[in-house]
């Protein structure tokens, strides 16, 4: 997505909190917008909480800290984008959540990850299954390889809830008609016999879809859903999600290093670097007022056609190495406003808001004041 | 389908076609004929006999004969054991060797994909290392040698199955295991890598987020895809367990066709070379045919044939 698709996601998700819309501006922009038109609603109910998850895995070159305490908690019904570049550990927090990391290689320690109030970092392999595309489903990047070649659409479809909930070949096959209608594919009936070869990248990223949600799970992972998409096919998956969880009321996590897709279809941005997560608040607090100066990067590095002049700014540097991460913060090298402290300590969390939270040593009132004499003129 | 096994069947017959004249022209260029022996017989003797064979005829006369005795599918006597003929010894060694053959290739494919499956599930771990071990052993091995072994220790030294010839299934296990072990250690080893790969893709990730049961996983999901580098190699297989099949029948004493054929050579016996040269071809050019098949059942992007409106 462009810079201009984010600029007219944050004008149209204005407008409809303040006053309508002008229906002349949402025309043609891609055909028909299937915007909201219920509002969802996220309830208070918390349906995940992780909490001060680590995953490490051991390799013959060291042991790589993939993700050094991720804290977050999702609600019912809402849309969490976890951002960041890659290798920042998205994935495999994800991963970890649904229980997908091999240990060995992989050690996953936790303070706890409850879904429900239940923990999943405590459950057997065999009980974690009756979770995994039940109350919880993945969707995976790349929808080309995500289905087997060998068995059919329908076979693969059927196959969880035959197993789940126990339903006989007739009702499941009844359920995954169901499921391709409810993802726009059209003729789900003779579709069920085809194998994947015989659908386009957005059809099969759609049966993707209709696989993780036909056991209707309460919360849906999905790692980079239109990463391996076309622009169009992006938008089309991305209203797609929309509409299903405004049908479904599904909590979503949305893995992504596209600050696009986020703009459209996010509530609550996590921002992750270095296998932490440096900053999370609102759709509006990251977009309007990024405290991190990686957010603030990220955000400076998205091409937008609004504003004209000027060249992109990219983020100069790389990533930390996750074998030996710094003792401080991870973004110090590569930050414009690294102080002495930054380079040793770890900041801690500021609160700017109720739902933004931001881990960063600007915040701290004695760099405040350094700000405000000037320090960090630009 | 139907199409496609009707191309294939002319393609087929001009395989053997083209076989059986390269046979026909080797087997001539081969010095000596089936009338010379040690003995010296008496010329008038010598010409009536060749003339009885029509080996006077010049070549492309015979030639000609000898297609017509193929399409007609009647070699003919053997010249060196009147008695018989070529078809006589086809039917009486096919079914032995063709026992032999199938109980090897069954042998070694449901042992071969067993072993490289449990490998591949217990990857690096002592089954692994064990299982690799022994194909890299079965690999090094050849037939003649293991089978000597075999006899020498099972049949000999410890008497437990008997050393040769073909009659009960206790005589079958030493020639099926001399001859199963090298395809089943290639098996199992392709197997392996194909399944270690097979169960790093997405879709068995997919599988596993879905909460499938793992034993679904392997058999269902991996297995299916993991077999197509397998039955690629049965091609080649075949033919190796085809051409092991002289040796072994040679060794253990097994009344085949791999003897009548051996010995054909050694006696230009012209008529039991074509006949058993093309019978082995069709024999092999088939299965050959069932593995290409049995690739279109495996993977369903392999289209054998056109439908119309297909994509």
């Amino acid at each position: 997505m462009t810079g201009k698709q984010i600029a007219d996601e944050l004008s149209r998700s204005r407008l409809e909190d303040g006053a309508e819309a002008d229906p002349i501006e949402h025309e043609g922009k891609r055909g028909k917008i299937v915007s909201p038109k219920k509002k969802r609603t996220i309830s208070s109910e918390k349906i995940l909480e992780v909490e001060d998850l680590h995953v490490t895995f051991s390799t013959y070159g060291g042991t790589v800290q993939a993700v050094r305490g991720v804290t977050f908690d999702l609600y019912k019904g809402e849309t969490l984008a976890i951002v960041g570049e890659s290798g920042c550990g998205k994935s495999v927090t994800s991963n970890a959540i649904m229980g997908l990391v091999e240990q060995p290689p992989g050690k996953i320690t936790s303070k706890g990850v409850y879904f429900k109030s239940k923990n999943l970092a405590k459950l057997s392999k065999k009980e974690m299954r009756k979770i995994q595309g039940v109350d919880i489903s993945m969707i995976f990047q790349d929808p080309m390889t995500a289905l087997n070649p060998t068995l059919t659409i329908g076979e693969q479809l059927t196959e969880g809830v035959k197993q789940h909930k126990k339903l006989s070949n007739a009702e499941a096959k009844q359920r995954a008609i169901e499921m391709l209608a409810l993802v726009g594919i059209p003729n789900p009936d003779e579709r069920m016999k085809q194998y994947a070869h015989q659908f386009s990248g957005g059809m099969r990223q759609r049966i993707v879809i209709a696989i993780a949600l036909i056991c209707e799970p309460e919360l849906l992972i999905a790692d980079e859903p239109t990463t391996a998409l076309d622009v169009t096919i992006q938008a089309q998956i991305l209203e797609l999600f929309e509409e299903i969880q405004i049908k479904t009321g599904v909590s979503i996590i949305l893995i992504t290093h596209d600050l696009g897709v986020v703009a459209k279809i996010a509530d609550r941005i996590a921002v992750m670097y270095a296998g932490k997560i440096i900053e999370t608040g609102t759709k509006r607090e990251i977009f309007y007022t990024p405290q991190h100066p990686y957010t603030r990067g990220l955000l400076n590095s998205v091409p937008r056609l609004d504003l004209t002049g000027g060249e992109l700014k990219p983020i100069d540097g790389t990533p930390p190495d996750l074998f030996s991460p710094p003792s401080g913060c991870p973004f110090a090298a590569r930050c414009p406003f690294a102080m002495e402290v930054c380079q040793a300590v770890y900041p801690d969390t500021t609160e700017k808001s109720e739902t933004h939270r931001v881990d960063c040593w600007l915040q701290d009132s004695r760099a405040q004041k350094l700000i405000d004499e000037g320090a960090f003129a630009r | 389908m139907a199409l496609y096994i009707f191309k294939r069947f002319w393609m087929m017959l001009a395989t053997i076609f083209i076989i059986a004249t390269l046979t026909f022209f080797l087997m001539h260029a081969v010095p000596g004929s089936p009338l010379e022996a040690e003995r010296t017989t008496n010329e008038t003797i010598q010409a009536n006999l060749e003339k009885f064979y029509k080996l006077d005829q010049p070549l492309h006369i015979q030639y000609f004969d000898y297609m017509k005795s193929i399409a007609t599918f009647d070699f003919g006597p053997s010249i060196k054991d009147p008695n018989r003929t070529v078809n006589e010894l086809l039917e009486r060694g096919f079914p032995i060797s063709f026992e032999l053959g199938i109980i090897t290739i069954l042998v070694a494919v449901i042992s071969g994909i067993l072993l490289g499956t449990m490998a591949a599930l217990r990857h690096n771990k002592m089954i692994d290392y064990a299982a690799m071990a022994f194909a890299v052993i079965g690999i090094s091995i050849p037939n003649f040698v293991l089978a000597t072994l075999l006899i020498q220790q099972l049949a000999v030294t410890w008497g437990i199955f008997p050393p040769a010839t073909w009659k009960s299934p206790m005589h079958m296990v030493l020639p099926v295991l001399a001859l199963a072990t090298g395809p089943m250690a290639i098996i199992a080893r392709l197997t392996r890598s194909s399944m270690l790969e097979v169960l790093t893709q997405d879709y068995i990730k997919m599988a596993r987020a879905k909460g499938i049961k793992p034993i679904r996983i392997v058999l269902r999901h991996a297995l299916r895809n993991a077999l197509m580098p397998v039955v690629t190699i049965m091609g080649t297989l075949l033919a190796g367990i085809l051409t092991g099949t002289f040796v072994i029948e040679k060794i253990f004493a097994i009344p085949g066709m791999g003897k009548y054929f051996v010995d054909s050579i050694n006696n230009r016996d012209y008529p039991v070379i074509m006949g058993t040269t093309v019978f082995y071809s069709a024999f092999l050019i088939f299965m050959l045919f069932l593995v290409d098949i049995v690739y279109g059942l495996l993977d369903p992007r392999i289209k054998l044939h056109k439908k119309e409106g297909d994509v």
